[in-house]
């Protein structure tokens, strides 16, 4: 048993598994929720192959084709690689169940979301496990079309819009990446990050390209003032949908930010406190925005571009332990993930309920949908960094080490952030505790939506539990 | 300065341009143009940047044909969602967009 | 007093200036001086054991066959995001132009020539199975043209199929060498040109049908 663990190539499999599926369930249209189900399944089963492969033996590689870095590309895994991939699975599986079920009534769109769901999947495990900027490039580039064309799925105008304004941003933060590819290849000879960590200077020949490529991701992860694409494309998507590009293509996206920041490590305080500032007002502007929405799918939207400013504390905050704040921004992004992947879930079941999203007409949901209620206040109090959860802990780290180097204004923006998430949540929650005169039709909902929302915002609490061993895995990837 | 090079710096001014139309210019199939105008001054860049004394370096050159699929995928992505944005809404541009020419229209 | 009109020549200039400050810094880091070589030695050196000749081609399908897999798989992602958009609509129901069949008459029959040549002759010099997809592409939305002025219903599963034949085929090839000792897609020395043929004829028969199916701008009509 244990050998199977060490020795099979999981990295291989976590990206030919969803590849494979998405083929199949493409080429055979009537079978694709069987076929997407299968695959997901399998996925899953192979990234938990993975982490616990990178838990007994570290950081682990495969030779693609035979062929080592520069000449060939570096496939390899290790502890943060190990918990995006985690994040990626636990949502993903999530996700394709109650995708089974919340798309049962639209066949043509099933049969048509399983195929690039799978897409999407394959993309992130190849995101998450490539050391080769160029590869990063082709998998952020099937990320994103996978995405938009997941958004536009929902057939609206409002979805298509959405859409086609995600697309522009994505191109636009794609190319600015492949920018900063080719200038790198151009002075260093290799496009391997091990190779360009050991081959870099500080200096203009690493500053501009490094800098082109942080703009691209900048544009696809949604930070202040560069979020303009996001509620619209979010809050519009069908909640499936919602689910994965609020929990997992974003944070991709800011992986990457993170790889090249650990590679590079410029000695850059001005870049790293303009990415704190504009966290901050991400955070602010995110979360008052956040409370002025009508409907619930927006309001979630919204929430996901505060919570994203959080992650970039940890750049202003670099000063101290690295174990304190990139350690408590990574957790925040897995937490975020299972949190906001739970709070989309329950919004696609009160709308399918109740057959709007309209806040203020919620009229008591919390009887006829006590499970989702319940799956949207665990992972609220996930999101507003309650005990125990995981959001509590990512928290708590940030705090630690604004507080350990006397950086006690960022300590501010993180509670008073953490206050303004809470009111936003009560505010649903008050809501749909709440009689309202509001006309809505009343449909059953799957139990499996209800529970599959309700198990990842159970996983989001948990998190905060499995800490003392989820952490050390970071140890040896921080500067 | 090397031919190659020459090249890459003209590759540099084509993605500024296209930067500026995608920017400033609101009909949807401009800015999917723009778009590809800035993928191609990318392209220009790796290979113009390519050759020099060591001869024709093969890698660029296969990055570009991958980056010209890639782009391929994405203008017609991008363009069937184009056509059915104008199908449904009558317009081919973003909402922000018309507002802005609008207003501009209107203060003239 | 200041409204749109008079913001916008300032917006203007103020993003034109940003832009230059973008050009000239990216034109800064280009001509900074490179003391490191680049992978065309590390290329040649391995080029023997490649199975091909042509150093393009060896990268594209030996040394970063991987990034090849996925770029084709960015292929299938539009195909299926274009097909999920919605049925392909009829254009009006016209006489096919003299011109159209008269040409595909003519060129019917050598586009497949032209194909195989370019996609055998991408071993040695330039070509491939990109180069070959793509003409074999012109050839395909030339018949689509044909097909929806003059009727003839295109075969959407045997579409779906060849689509993805070319990432099917390259998986199954990866998988299978993997499964036969060695890494993901490390062909052994003795079968990679063969390997690598059959990967590209694959990949140009996708290539050609995907870019029709991305042309026709949705999944093809079962019924006129």
């Amino acid at each position: 048993m244990t050998a199977l663990v060490t020795e099979t190539p999981w990295i291989v499999w976590t990206i030919a598994l969803p590849l494979a599926g998405a083929l199949a369930s493409f080429m055979l249209p009537r079978r694709s929720v069987a076929i997407g189900l299968a695959a997901a399944f399998a996925t899953a089963a192979a990234a938990a192959g993975l982490v616990a492969q990178v838990v007994a033996r570290g950081a682990v590689a495969h030779r693609i084709g035979g062929w080592d870095a520069p000449l060939g590309i570096a496939l390899g895994a290790d502890g943060l690689s190990a918990l995006m991939l985690a994040m990626a699975a636990v949502v993903g599986l999530g996700v394709s169940i109650y995708a089974r079920s919340y798309l049962a009534p639209t066949p043509e769109k099933a049969r048509a979301f399983w195929p690039l769901l799978l897409l999407l999947w394959t993309a992130l495990n190849g995101l998450f496990q490539s050391q080769d900027i160029f590869n990063l490039y082709v998998t952020l580039e099937l990320l994103g079309l996978s995405a938009v064309a997941l958004v536009a799925l929902a057939g609206t105008g409002p979805a298509l819009i959405g859409a086609m304004r995600y697309l522009l941003v994505s191109l636009f933060g794609s190319l600015s990446f492949l920018v900063g590819v080719a200038l790198l290849y151009h002075t260093y000879g290799t496009l391997d990050l091990s190779l360009l960590a050991e081959r870099s200077a500080d200096g203009l020949p690493v500053a501009v390209p490094l800098s082109a490529m942080i703009a691209g991701m900048l544009l696809k992860t949604g930070l202040f003032p560069f979020h303009v694409w996001l509620p619209p494309a979010h809050g519009s998507a069908r909640a499936p949908v919602s689910a994965l590009l609020s929990a997992l293509v974003v944070k991709a996206s800011f992986y990457v930010l993170l790889r090249l920041w650990f590679t590079f490590q410029p000695e850059a305080p001005g870049v790293a406190v303009l990415l704190g500032v504009l966290g901050a007002i991400a955070i602010f502007w995110g979360s008052l925005q956040a409370l002025r929405q009508r409907r619930l799918k927006l309001l979630v939207a919204y929430s996901t571009v505060a919570q994203l400013g959080y992650l970039f504390l940890a750049f202003p905050l670099a000063g101290g332990d690295p174990a304190l704040n990139w350690g408590g921004s990574v957790y925040l992004a897995l937490s975020h993930a299972l949190a906001k992947g739970a709070m989309f879930l329950a919004a696609g079941g009160i709308m399918m309920e109740e057959g709007h999203d309209d806040i203020d007409g919620l009229d008591r949901v919390v009887d006829r949908m006590p499970l989702t209620l319940a799956a949207f206040a665990l992972a609220g109090i996930s999101l507003a960094g309650l005990p125990p959860s995981g959001g509590f802990v990512g928290k708590w780290m940030l705090l630690q080490s604004a507080m350990e180097q006397g950086l006690w204004y960022w300590a501010l923006v993180i509670i008073v952030g953490g206050v303004l998430t809470a009111a936003y949540v009560f505010r649903v929650l008050g809501s749909a505790f709440t009689e309202s005169a509001q006309e809505h039709e009343e449909h059953a909902v799957p139990r499996v939506m209800e529970l599959t929302a309700l198990t990842l915002a159970l996983a989001a609490v948990a998190l905060g539990f499995v800490a003392p061993w989820a952490l050390p895995l970071l140890d040896g990837v921080l500067p | 300065m090397s031919g190659g090079l020459l090249f890459a710096l003209g590759g540099i001014a084509l993605f500024a341009i296209g930067i500026s139309a995608l920017v400033l210019r609101p009909h949807l199939l401009r800015k999917i143009l723009a778009l590809n105008v800035m993928a191609s001054g990318v392209f220009l860049i790796l290979v113009g940047g390519g050759s020099g004394v060591q001869g024709v370096d093969p890698v660029p050159q296969a990055m570009v044909i991958t980056g010209i699929v890639v782009s391929v995928s994405a203008t017609a992505l991008g363009l069937a969602l184009v056509l059915r944005i104008a199908r449904m809404t009558g317009h081919a541009s973003l909402p922000e967009d018309r507002n802005r020419a609008a207003a501009e229209a209107k203060a003239e | 007093m200041s409204g749109p009109s008079a913001q916008r020549p300032v917006l203007r200039a103020v993003l034109g200036l940003a832009l230059l400050a973008v050009a000239a810094g990216l034109a800064n880091a280009l001509m900074a001086p490179s003391g490191f070589p680049n992978l065309t030695a590390a290329v040649d050196a391995s080029l023997e054991s490649s199975g091909v000749g042509n150093p393009v081609t060896a990268v594209l399908l030996n040394f970063r066959a991987y990034d090849t897999l996925l770029e084709m798989a960015v292929l299938a992602a539009a195909l299926a995001g274009v097909w999920s958009l919605g049925r392909a609509t009829p254009t009006l129901a016209l006489r096919p132009s003299p011109v159209l069949v008269g040409l595909l008459r003519v060129l019917g029959p050598l586009f497949p020539i032209i194909c195989g040549y370019l996609l055998w002759a991408g071993a040695s010099q330039p070509g491939g199975a990109f180069q070959a997809g793509a003409v074999l592409a012109t050839s395909a939305v030339l018949y689509v043209l044909l097909a929806r002025e003059a009727g003839p219903r295109l075969p959407e599963l045997p579409m779906r199929v060849a689509a993805v034949a070319g990432v099917g085929v390259f998986l199954a090839v990866g998988l299978a060498v993997m499964a036969a000792g060695g890494g993901f897609l490390e062909y052994p020395p003795a079968l990679s040109k063969t390997l690598i043929l059959a990967i590209e004829t694959a990949a140009m028969i996708s290539i050609a049908v995907t870019l029709a199916g991305l042309f026709l701008g949705g999944r093809p009509r079962s019924e006129p």
